[in-house]
């Protein structure tokens, strides 16, 4: 069974339609891309697996989402239960003001009931380490965490993600505000990370999407074009459309 | 080039002039009631009850009484006030209504406050029956200054980035918790801001507190929030205009006090804001 499977999903912001009939599958423990040009709905298709398309006003969906064979757009979805177990990563880098620390234990404390210094302390220890900052950070723990690099402040938001204990984590073109060093590095952590969770990022860059993906999606105006291994997208696309965009002929 | 640097310097010292003229005034007030009002300070003209008609003795039931006016408004209006800027900037959705709402609001905060002191009298001393009084006059201030807080809160709340919301949300703390943990403790330098505009007009105006709890002489101390007090900015209207022959520097050395009793307000309003500032690490 697929870790999330859409079905004839679709999705209105008022009368446009965002997202037309959707179906996919993405496995877990693979790393899936989604690309397609500015506007085409990718970012919304991600938005739509820890339901953060809500906080729209005038959004409208049908079809089914499942994920571990939950329709997670039942009207009695619990949105709390379903964001922690699907998180996200944003575009630019955004730490709480708040100390190093207190960035990755946030989830925690607003989750858990009674937390102990020490259970907390290994928190942030296996977060870190989960990112590779460990060593790089652990004598700074308490400073505060916008006066990081960049690239830091990237990793510091997927250990604040991590420690929340997710299976999926949503990527929404993370290393778009980083330099082709960094972008390397963060694409390193997520084939560290891969193994343990299903991981589904949204990326303009289609060398990322190449060196990065198991599977890739290509979107066009709503409507998910082609869907399969990357190699295959990239070396012997079905779509004419698909294979215009990736040769650069599209837009 | 040398023309523009010349508009430059130009537009530099004109800038700079409108500056100073701000500034002059606000500090030829602080320094005439300073050097009038100075030579009035003592420990008895602060902890004496008034004496011979005002003419002698201190001023300790209006220190006394403002105290207990500010501090009974704040009381109230801060909680509501929050609630209600919480609401207007997280809750509410973006309608006719809302919008309306708010426009209300931030015209009531331009009402005279003799308007406020006249509806404090028809509703507080006379409907709900509390008489003049302490309870009277601090709801009155309250709501005079609840347009203050509401609006200078709701701009602190809504000036919080929506990214920290965004990701707050994205890891699963429910909409409360985002407000209490993330956008509550951002805003709260701007929430202080407003309370200290609040305390600093609520302290000072004598409109509201003249028919709803301000005595005219009254030479004791309150025993519940049902009696009547002195005030500082009422007895300064008192003793220079109603009572003859009373000291200049007795007038003076009020206004220093009052003065003094806003700033020291202030003080400890923007040391808590420090204090706040500090925890959030930009």
């Amino acid at each position: 069974m697929s870790k999330i499977i859409t079905k004839n999903l679709n999705l209105w912001y008022g009368a446009f339609p965002a997202l037309k009939k959707i179906n996919s599958k993405i496995e877990a423990s693979r790393i899936t891309a989604i690309i397609g040009p500015s506007g085409c709905g990718k970012s919304t298709l991600l938005r739509v697996f820890n339901r953060m398309n809500d906080l729209i006003e005038g959004v409208r969906m049908d079809g089914e989402v499942l994920i571990d064979e939950t329709n997670i757009l039942n009207l009695r979805m619990d949105l709390v239960v379903l964001r922690k177990k699907v998180g996200m990563v944003f575009q630019r880098p955004n730490p709480f003001p708040l100390s190093i620390y207190e960035n990755i234990v946030f989830g925690e404390r607003i989750h858990a009931v009674d937390i102990t210094r020490d259970k907390l302390d290994e928190i942030v220890e296996r977060s870190l380490k989960d990112v590779l900052l460990w060593d790089e950070l652990k004598d700074r723990l308490n400073e505060p965490a916008l006066r990081l690099s960049l690239e830091q402040k990237q990793r510091l938001c997927i250990a604040r993600l991590i420690a929340v204990r997710p299976d999926v984590l949503l990527m929404d073109e993370p290393c778009s505000t980083l330099d082709p060093q960094s972008t390397a590095r963060i694409e390193e952590l997520m084939r560290e990370l891969k193994a343990r969770y299903t991981i589904i990022i949204v990326t303009h860059n289609m060398q990322q999407a190449a060196r990065v993906s198991d599977d890739t999606g290509f979107m066009l105006l709503g409507e998910l074009i082609e869907f399969g291994k990357t190699e295959d997208i990239f070396t012997k696309p079905k779509d004419k459309r698909t294979e215009d965009y990736i040769t650069g002929r599209y837009g | 080039m040398r023309n523009s640097y010349r508009a430059q310097n130009i537009a530099f010292f004109f800038l700079f002039l409108a500056t100073l003229l701000i500034v002059v005034p606000v500090g030829l007030i602080v320094v005439i009631i300073i050097q009038k009002g100075l030579p009035a300070i003592n420990w008895q003209f602060l902890s004496d009850i008034p004496r011979q008609g005002m003419r002698a003795g201190g001023i300790f039931p209006a220190i006394v009484g403002t105290v207990y006016l500010v501090s009974g408004a704040i009381i109230f209006a801060l909680p509501i006030g929050l609630l209600a800027a919480i609401y207007l900037s997280e809750y509410s959705k973006d309608n006719l209504l809302t919008r309306l709402i708010k426009l209300a609001i931030v015209n009531l905060a331009g009402v005279p406050s003799v308007v406020y002191g006249l509806f404090g009298l028809a509703l507080f001393v006379i409907f709900f029956r509390f008489g003049a009084s302490i309870i009277s006059g601090s709801l009155t201030l309250g709501i005079m200054i609840l347009p203050v807080i509401i609006t200078t809160s709701r701009e602190a709340l809504e000036s919080v980035p929506y990214s920290f919301r965004e990701v707050s949300l994205s890891l699963g703390a429910s909409k409360w918790q985002t407000i209490r943990h993330i956008v509550l403790p951002n805003a709260m330098p701007g929430i202080l801001t407003g309370t200290i505009l609040g305390l600093g007009r609520a302290a000072g105006e004598t409109a509201p507190i003249l028919f709803t709890a301000a005595a005219f002489y009254l030479p004791q101390l309150p025993n519940s929030v049902f009696d009547q007090v002195m005030a500082l900015p009422y007895h300064l209207y008192v003793i220079s205009t109603q009572v003859p022959n009373v000291e200049e520097k007795a007038r003076y050395g009020t206004a220093f006090i009052l003065l003094a009793l806003v700033l020291f307000m202030n003080l400890v309003a923007i040391i808590i804001r420090y204090k706040f500032r500090k925890k959030k690490k930009w």
